[in-house]
This record gives C-alpha cells, structure tokens and sequence, in this order.
C-alpha cells in the first residue's frame, strides 16, 4: 500500500488564483457592454486586441525564458481588459499592443511576474502611452448622450476643470453617455462589477468606499462639485478596479483605509490644484509604491501579543 | 465595537467544510483484535518507560509503562493476555517510540488492582486523574493531572470545556455528549469542586443544536454552569480562540490559560473523569469517528487502545477503493500516516481514509499577495510576511512576527487561493527561530 504523507491541512478552499481572476473578468463584462454600447464596436475590438497582445506576451516572455506558463490564471486576461478599459476608442490599435507590452513584460515580468509586480499593471501602461502619446491618448469621441444633447467638451471633469460650457446631466455620466476612455464612463456598469467583487469576496469594500468617499468628502470641503469628481473622470475604474490588485494594495484591515485616504488626498490635489484635469492613475501609482510601507506599519496585534509589538531593526 | 475588533485582528478564521457525517451514528464497540501494540508516548512530553517484559501475562487496567517523568502519563493495558514483545515502533512523526505488543485472549479479564479511587481534596483528586493515565483527549495529548494543579490554583476560577470539535468530519465529541452527557457534566462538577472553581463554561459550535440543548438541560439547575453556543467557524477549538471567545480574555503571548485563571478541558476527558472516578477503570479505551471515501462504513467506533488502523479499517467494512492517505485526527490538524499498521493511541479522536484522488494536494502557485491569509489567521499573524521573512532567514523578523504564537491550525494553507503549503511555512519558521534563539 503506497500512501501520500504530506503536512497539515490535507483539505484546501475551492477558491483558486484563476478562480478569483475569473470573476473579476466577469465583473468588467458590464463595463464592456457599456463600452461597446457607448463608443460602438471598436471598444470590443480594442478590448480582444489588449486581451489577446497580453496574454501573447506573458506566454512569449515564459517561454522565452524557459519559466512555467502562467497563461492560464486569468491574470493576464484581467491586465489585457484593465488596459483597454484606460484608453480611448480612438486609438489605434498598435498603441494598445505597446500598451500590453509595457504592462506584462515591464511592468509584471521584469519584477518577477504575478505576485511581485511594484505597480498595477495597466494603469503604469496607461501611464506611459499617456505620456507617449497624449494627443491620441485624449482623443475622444462625443457619443450620443442620453439626454439627446452633444457634449461640448471631451470628459465630464475636463470640462469642469476648464469651465467650458455645458456640463453632461448627472444621468448622462451615471449611464455613462460621455466622453472618456472606454471603461470609465459608466457608473452603472462599474457599481454592477463591484456589487459582484464585493459579493463573491473577491475584494473587500474597504479600499473604494474609503478612497470614493474621501475624493466626495474632499470635494464638498474645496466647493468643487463632488458628483463630478466622483462620477465624471475615472475615479470609479480606478477605486474597483485598478486599485484593489491585490499585490500593488494593503493587505490589512488599518492599511487599506490608509491606502484609500491616500489615493483620494491625492486624486484632489491633482485635479483641484494640479495642471491635469484627471489625477487617478497617478494617486493609485504614488500609492502603490508606499504600499509595503502601509502594510509594516498597520500589521495587527495577534492574540495575546503585548499592546504595542516592538519593530524589528 | 465589532468593526473596531475586525481592525485590531481580522481573524476570520476558514470556513471549512462540515463533512459530520458520523454525527447520527451511535458509537459502535469493537471487538477486541487478536494482537494490539500499545506505545509508550501517547501524550505530550517524556515516553513512559514499559514495565513489562516478553511472556508476562497481562490484564485490563494493568500499568504496563510508568510515566517517564513530570509531564508524562502511565499507560495501562487495554486487554488482557500474553506480552508477545516490547519492541521499537517507527511513529509517523519520524520518532522511534518503544511499545507493547500484546496477543490478547479475548477475556478481557480485569485486573484485580482497579479499585475504586478515594477523592477526598484536590491532592487526592489529582493523584487519582494521574493514576488514570488520562491526557488531554482533544488531540494534544497534555497529561490532565499536570494541567489541573497550575501552580497559581488560586487565581484559577473557570473551567471552560472544549466541545467544539471544529474539524471537519469529526464527530466523536458530539456523540461523548449525546452518549454521554451526564458523565461529562458530573465530571465537570468533579473538577469544579476540587479545583474550587466558580464557573464551568461548555464551548459548542453551533452546528450542533442538539448538543447544545441537551446540555443546556443538563446543566439548567447547575450553578455556575453555561453552555456557550460558538460561530461555525474553524478553528474555534482552539485553546486560545476558545477562551477568548467565551470569557473575553487573551492568554498572554507564551502563558498558559491559567494566568487568566482559565483551564481548558476537552469535552471528552472530562465525561472520561466522572467515569474513572466512578470505576477506577483507567483510560483503556477511545472512540473515534472513521469516515473519508475509502472506508467502506463511516461511523463512530469504541476501540481499545493499541488497536491498529487496519483492524478498525476491516471492522468497518475494509477499503471502499485504494487508499492514498489515511489521517490521525481531523483533515485540518491530522497527521498522515506511512502505513495503516499503525495503532490508536489515547489522543486519537479520528482515523480518516481517502482515496487517491483527495490524498494529493493541488499544484503550489506563485502568491499573490491577496492577504486571505492575513485575514483568515485566527492569532492575527501575518503569514505571507512571515513567508517572506523565512525566505531571508531574518530571525528579528520573525520574532517581530509572533511566529512562535502559530499553533499550526492550517487555515491560512486552506483558504489561500495560490494552493501554498503555508501552514508548512510556518512550521519551518518556528522551527528556524527555535534554532536561531537556542544560537543565541
């Protein structure tokens, strides 16, 4: 009789990294949809493209250095949608391909693949193609709004922050019928995703609540119009999505409050004060290098552990 | 404040599977096998020394092995017959552990030295729960009579019993208390009285709505005594999660219950108590859940100790398939065995036996950080930090770290979603700063 003798526990939850990349894939479905609907096929057809160029390189750069083929946790895919949900409809399709370059092979593999990453993905991809490329990386389309009228100018909060013209009706940015790049614009699709993240525990509520409430709180103190920071820029992509990855987020309960406090100080500053209308992407990234700084000082006190526990060195 | 506790220490804990399957199966008795082999460490701390040699005729209670020092039991025989050998026993934990191989007669012929034990003080009570060679029956296996004379008695007021049972499958405990009930109340009493206690707390999941009544009517007319209805949540056994739970107080980090005047007592040993203290027949005999997809019979079975896996495995029906894993005790805690000749000991409280299929765990994934771990941990450690502290073998770290606190209960391995074997994990770094303190 041959036997299998291994450690303590011998039995393990059903949830798996590819399960958990899995729903967070389904939970951008509605985001998609939106997408499509709003700025017509070419959404879909840049969303396949960044899937597709992400997945390609992640298997391409394993391959190439003889690593073992992490395709199939999903990740990959995850990081390919992010990516095309931060660009606008308008841009052409090799500047996605780049984008999926920069994310999975600098961003994620060049620091040691899933799990080791210094920041999110997609968004230092967006990052990079906004600063390559700001001309097409703004180029946005005026879609056919809810309330039949044409938007003046190009995103809700761009248009805030130059005080140009009329400004969409709350509905308008709520479906999400105006200008921005393709996963932003519509509040609805997004909440739908999080109510499932939330829902199926994939993330924890903490880090968008904290992070959308204080840009709303923030918003009221400086008499900028809180409905527009929260729904006109990307504020809700990035407090769902971008900013609840796991490895470039704090994992515990003081450290995410922290980690949303922070991103919503600084997402204000950059819009109120700053020389760029939208300051989400660089909040989510300032905060996620601070992150293994977050985690050390917000561990939690173990059971029976003295009050405060001395740090080490 | 809830919500302010959940920031201090999240300690979710694992929401693992029930699997009771047993729970509805009276526990049956099995007849005594022709040869058993009764170890001489069946608890925490020193071997016991066997006082018997080959060929000497044996009976039921008989002290076969003298307790080999102050944390240590004695160990009785099971059976009555003839000592076919006193040989060395290769036990799953690597050790060579001496043991007492016994061809029975099938008599069960009681030995004339079982007497009835007077209990007059808490002196005496002590003595009599050591001459049962009782241990801590939970699955520890720490020698009673050591954990009922703290040496702070005075400052010890509550007697929390552990009927929990938060592993999954089994279900030997809530058949002691279906069974059994009355035993473990008047054994509760029993320790209560001579211990000088003011309260009795009986810890059980909520799982388990007919235990709990049943005790609640037991001990309706009982003064000091409560039933505490606890979270289905693995592990609420846990000594320190208990008594936190119950009574609302941390045991400090390295004590022991008692320095919160608390003394924890598995629901089985105690009921074992009232039962000794009755007959004088020492602890002899154990039942056990044998559930898992390759055993052809699930149910509760009264074995007697020495009985070897195979036998209870045959008495149950054999092998429903090839077995790939059978365990001692829960599938969270258990520790796998290299061969189904290996006999029950006192602490044993399950054998379970799977197939091939669930006998090999899932491949390991890189971590993703996801904290699951963190979360789950019913200590509030951090394991994904300890992981990464063990990596650079930065022993201030871990110490920083609380490692020592783990009491490898495994929920971080079960709900991390990468498959790592981080309850391993952390077994090695207790281990590594053991090593690295002793250096020092």
């Amino acid at each position: 009789m041959k036997l299998v003798v291994s450690s303590s526990p011998h039995i393990t939850g059903k949830e798996t990294t590819a399960s958990i990349m899995q729903k967070v894939v389904i939970a951008t479905v509605p985001a998609i949809i939106a997408s499509v609907l709003v700025f017509g096929f070419r959404a879909l057809l840049l969303t396949a493209v960044s899937v597709a160029s992400c997945v390609a390189f992640e298997y391409l750069y394993e391959k190439l250095l003889k690593k073992p083929i992490t395709v199939n946790d999903f990740s990959a895919v995850v990081t390919g949608i992010l990516l095309a949900f931060n660009v606008p409809s308008t841009l052409p399709i090799w500047m996605v391909v780049v984008g999926a370059a920069v994310a999975i092979v600098v961003v994620k593999q060049l620091f040691g693949g899933i799990g080791f990453n210094f920041a999110n993905p997609a968004l230092a991809a967006r990052i990079i193609l906004g600063l390559s490329w700001t001309s097409q990386m703004t180029a946005w389309v005026f879609p056919k709004t809810f309330s039949g009228d044409a938007v003046a100018s190009a995103t809700p909060l761009t248009a805030y922050a130059n005080g140009a013209g009329e400004m969409p009706n709350i509905l308008d940015m709520f479906i999400g019928t105006t200008g921005g790049v393709l996963g932003e614009t519509s509040a609805l699709a997004l909440l739908i995703g999080f109510v499932f993240l939330v829902a199926t525990k994939v993330i924890s509520p903490v880090i968008p609540v904290t992070y959308v409430a204080t840009v709303a709180v923030l918003a009221v103190f400086l008499r900028v119009d809180p409905v527009v920071y929260v729904l006109g820029g990307g504020l809700l992509l990035g407090a769902i999505f971008m900013a609840t990855d796991y490895t470039t987020s704090p994992y515990t309960a003081k450290g995410k409050i922290i980690f949303g406090i922070g991103m919503g100080v600084i997402t204000v500053i950059i819009r109120r004060y700053g020389s760029m209308a939208e300051g989400v992407s660089y909040a989510i990234l300032l905060m996620n290098l601070v992150v293994p700084y977050i985690n050390r000082c917000t561990r939690q006190r173990p059971l029976g552990a003295p009050k405060k526990v001395k740090e080490a060195k | 404040m809830a919500v302010f506790k959940k920031l201090v220490r999240s300690a979710e804990g694992a929401k693992v599977p029930h699997n009771k399957n047993t729970e509805n199966c009276e526990t049956v008795k099995m007849p005594v096998p022709s040869r058993v082999y009764i170890s001489m460490q069946q608890h925490i701390g020193a071997p016991a020394k066997a006082c018997v040699k080959k060929g000497d005729e044996i009976k039921v209670g008989d002290v076969i092995g003298t307790a080999g020092g102050f944390i240590s039991a004695d160990i009785h025989s099971s059976v009555s017959g003839k000592v076919f050998a006193v040989d060395e026993m290769l036990f799953p934990n690597g050790a060579k552990v001496q043991t007492v191989v016994v061809d029975t007669d099938g008599l069960q012929t009681v030995s004339e030295n079982i007497k009835v034990p007077v209990v007059t003080d808490h002196a005496s009570f002590v003595q009599a729960v050591k001459d049962s060679g009782l241990v801590g029956l939970g699955g520890a296996g720490f020698p009673t009579s050591v954990k009922l004379a703290p040496r702070n008695l005075d400052e010890v007021d509550t007697l929390v019993i552990n009927a929990a049972e938060c592993e999954p499958y089994i279900t030997a405990d809530y058949r002691e208390m279906m069974e059994n009930g009355e035993d473990v109340v008047e054994g509760a009493k029993a320790v209560k009285q001579y211990l000088n206690l003011s309260k009795v707390i009986i810890g059980i999941e909520a799982n388990k709505p007919q235990a709990i009544e049943k005790m609640k009517n037991l001990t309706a007319s009982l003064e000091g005594f409560t039933v505490a209805t606890l979270p289905s949540v693995y592990p609420q056994g846990a000594e320190k999660v208990l008594i936190e739970q119950v009574t609302g107080k941390e045991v400090p980090q390295g004590a022991l219950p008692a320095s919160v005047g608390v003394i924890v007592m598995n629901v089985a040993s105690v009921g074992f108590i009232a039962r000794y203290l009755k007959t004088g027949m020492p602890l002899v005999t154990k039942r056990i859940t044998v559930d898992g997809d390759a055993v052809a019979k699930a149910q509760n079975v009264e074995v007697v100790i020495g009985t070897q896996v195979k036998d209870v495995i045959e008495f149950c029906g054999g092998y429903s398939q090839e077995p790939g894993k059978i365990i001692y005790g829960g599938p969270m805690m258990g520790t796998a065995l290299t061969s189904d000749e290996m006999p029950i000991i006192k602490q044993n409280n399950a054998v379970l036996v799977f197939g091939k299929e669930k006998a090999v765990m899932p491949a390991i994934n890189p971590c993703i950080r996801c904290g699951r771990c963190i979360s789950a941990c019913p200590m509030g450690l951090a394991p994904v930090e300890i992981a990464l502290a063990l990596s650079v073998k930065d022993s201030e770290e871990l110490k920083a770290l609380c490692v020592d606190l783990c009491m490898e209960c495994g929920s971080c391995s079960f709900v991390c979603p990468a498959k790592r074997p981080v309850a391993q994990t952390m077994k090695e770094a207790k281990d590594f700063l053991r090593k690295a303190d002793k250096k020092n």
